[in-house]
């Protein structure tokens, strides 16, 4: 049936052509046409229509696979626009996942260094003259077993360190001293006496040059180095 | 004669007595030993006279004669007269009786008069030198002295201790010499210099912390507290053959102090959980343990006995002077003034104590007497004063202070007077340490 439908649809777009065509290329003699052309011309209108009629059948088949292959081409094409735009989506959003996670990571290390640097950096202080841990000391020194126990693979080094004022022996004493009470809290808070060592530099290493209490405040101190 | 000889042969040097010298006898009453310096003795030293009258002659007669004016000024006993005021030729002074005019030195005020002749020949110099006390017109110690050019200093010093010996009964400080510690490389470093601050060398090479030298009695050996390998570590070194023990226990080795007469000294450990004083062999072997009370226990000094030790404890609760003594075993508190009180130094003569306390946020040098009777306060309203440290005589004290702003050595007489910088160097200068008399009189 489609078939049929294609042949004369065909030929009711080529035949009213030829006549056109014919016609028309003849207007200027055909009112010196002879019966005998007009004859002929009829048989060759029949012969024509027989060619045309043959050539009409392989033309629709071929239209129709250009047809039927553009058809594909398109879905086919359509396909290939819809798995790009999924990829790119997929791939946008991996890539925002991968930055997260980036941002993530680098805020956690930021933090982690923030921490390191507060325990590190963060003075354990001491009165003139005295070894105590104060209250101040105390909570400083509990941060930084806090630390300690986040970071169980760090080892430190606890140096003892005085102010200026008052003997160079008696000062190297006292930075021991103070070292050595910062290391018993923290043994008290669970953190292993393994990974920490002690050294005393009395008042050999200022941490602020000054020479007026400001500065000594700073000097009497316990400093949390890595090993 | 003999004696001398061996004792001076390392620098080539006859020693003559030139006669007419009285033999001045037990009492020495030229200066006052209670309190040498409240009067001090008024003493003239003319230029020498050039025997051969050769410019350098004549440039060592006043060179030579200047550096024993102030080598014995320094001592603390003598005004030396000032030479515009004399009343004889300097080009040709009489070094000799009868040619000395004495009224010409009394007039002056002179009580003491130092005449000397030099000779200067093929590299060697000789040296005739004369004490004369003026008011009675006689001779005291008169000597000949011949030696190398180069080694005129050392004349001088010789002959500088034999008038302090005539006149006190002490061989005086002049062959002594002052350890100390200066950061001027940088680095804290042990430093030695003569005993009046000249010729200082560096004789530690840590490049790092080194702290508190201590002499052993017989002056050859030095220990020291030194970071050299990161650790506190105690370095007992021998100064002239550069071997030595180190004690590297756990923890501090600080603050050695040597037990007169024996290769054995004191030191603060940690190694047992507490700053405790300990004895240790001079090659670093711990003997014993000799205190035994929580808390800090450093800076050990002995007395002259090695029977006695002071040392610095808080066991009161702050740094306070004990004294310790090692047969009884008992302790006793010595400093009840002030609440920081550190830094005892042992007098030669054993009776007293000099430390550094704290009044009132400043650190002067105070003596105390062993009994604990009489306390005297020798520095005032001039920086901080640390680290007293006796000459051998017991006449003079070493000690640093921040009085010109960096922390440097001075020195004064036992009585707090004539208080003067021993030397000047970059950086700063802490931790004296005035070594014993290098020469066994």
């Amino acid at each position: 049936m489609r078939k049929k439908y294609w042949i004369s649809l065909a030929l009711l777009l080529v035949i009213p052509g030829l006549l056109f065509t014919v016609s028309c290329a003849k207007k200027t003699v055909k009112s010196e046409a002879s019966v005998s052309e007009i004859q002929k011309s009829e048989a060759a209108k029949e012969t024509v229509k027989e060619t045309v009629k043959k050539e009409d059948t392989s033309a629709a088949d071929k239209a129709r696979a250009e047809a039927e292959a553009l058809e594909k081409q398109r879905l086919e094409a359509e396909r290939q626009r819809k798995l790009e735009e999924e990829r790119l989506q997929a791939q946008k959003l991996r890539e925002a996942q991968l930055e997260e996670e980036r941002r993530q990571a680098e805020i956690a290390k930021k933090l982690e260094e923030a921490k390191k640097k507060v325990f590190l950096s963060e003075l354990v202080l001491f009165d003139f003259d005295s070894s105590v841990l104060t209250p101040t000391a105390q909570d400083r020194l509990t941060r930084k077993a806090e630390w300690l126990k986040e970071n169980a693979k760090a080892s430190v080094i606890i140096e003892g360190h005085c102010d200026e004022r008052g003997s160079n022996e008696y000062n190297l004493a006292l930075g021991w001293r103070r070292a050595e009470a910062a290391k018993a809290f923290l043994v008290d808070l669970g953190v292993a006496a393994t990974r920490m060592s002690t050294i005393s530099y009395g008042e050999e290493r200022p941490f602020s040059a000054g020479h007026y209490e400001g500065a000594w405040l700073q000097n009497r101190r316990a400093h949390f180095v890595l090993e | 004669m003999s004696r001398i000889l061996t004792r001076i042969a390392g620098w080539v040097c006859i020693v003559l007595f030139l006669t007419g010298a009285e033999a001045i006898g037990a009492d020495y009453d030229y200066i006052n030993i209670s309190n040498p310096f409240l009067k001090k003795i008024p003493i003239a030293v003319p230029v020498f006279k050039a025997l051969n009258k050769s410019p350098a002659e004549n440039s060592a007669a006043k060179s030579a004669a200047d550096l024993l004016a102030q080598t014995l000024e320094y001592t603390g006993y003598f005004k030396i007269i000032d030479r515009a005021a004399f009343l004889v030729d300097p080009q040709d002074p009489s070094i000799d009786i009868p040619d000395i005019a004495f009224r010409n030195w009394t007039g002056i005020g002179a009580e003491l008069l130092i005449t000397g002749g030099i000779l200067l020949e093929n590299n060697m110099a000789e040296m005739e030198l004369r004490l004369f006390d003026t008011i009675k017109a006689k001779l005291i110690v008169g000597k000949r002295y011949k030696g190398w050019s180069r080694d005129q200093r050392r004349i001088i010093q010789r002959f500088a201790s034999d008038v302090i010996f005539s006149l006190t009964g002490d061989r005086g400080v002049f062959d002594s010499k002052i350890a100390f510690v200066s950061n001027g490389t940088g680095n804290k470093e042990v430093f030695i210099c003569d005993f009046d601050g000249h010729s200082p060398r560096q004789v530690t090479q840590t490049n790092n912390i080194t702290l508190s030298p201590a002499w052993s009695s017989d002056g050859k050996w030095l220990a020291y507290t030194a970071y050299t390998k990161g650790n506190p570590d105690l370095y007992i070194m021998n100064l002239e053959e550069k071997r030595g023990a180190v004690v590297s226990q756990k923890g501090l080795n600080m603050s050695p102090a040597w037990i007169p007469n024996q290769f054995t000294l004191a030191a603060t450990l940690t190694f047992e959980g507490d700053p405790e004083i300990y004895m240790l062999t001079g090659s670093g072997k711990i003997i014993k343990r000799l205190t035994n009370n929580w808390g800090i226990d450093v800076s050990p000094s002995w007395s002259p006995d090695g029977k006695k030790m002071a040392f610095v404890s808080n066991r009161s609760g702050v740094p306070q002077i004990y004294i310790m003594d090692l047969y009884t075993g008992q302790t006793e508190r010595l400093t009840f003034e002030g609440g920081y009180n550190t830094s005892p130094s042992w007098s030669p003569k054993g009776d007293r104590i000099a430390y550094a306390g704290m009044h009132s946020g400043k650190f002067d040098v105070y003596v105390i007497t062993t009994d604990g009777q009489s306390l005297v306060q020798l520095t005032r309203d001039a920086g901080d004063n640390e680290t007293p440290t006796w000459s051998p005589d017991g006449n003079l004290i070493a000690f640093s202070s921040t009085r010109e702003g960096n922390s440097r050595i001075y020195v004064m007489t036992a009585y707090g007077t004539d208080q003067r910088r021993l030397l000047t160097l970059p950086g700063e200068q802490t931790a004296p340490s005035w070594s014993p008399r290098m020469m066994n009189d």
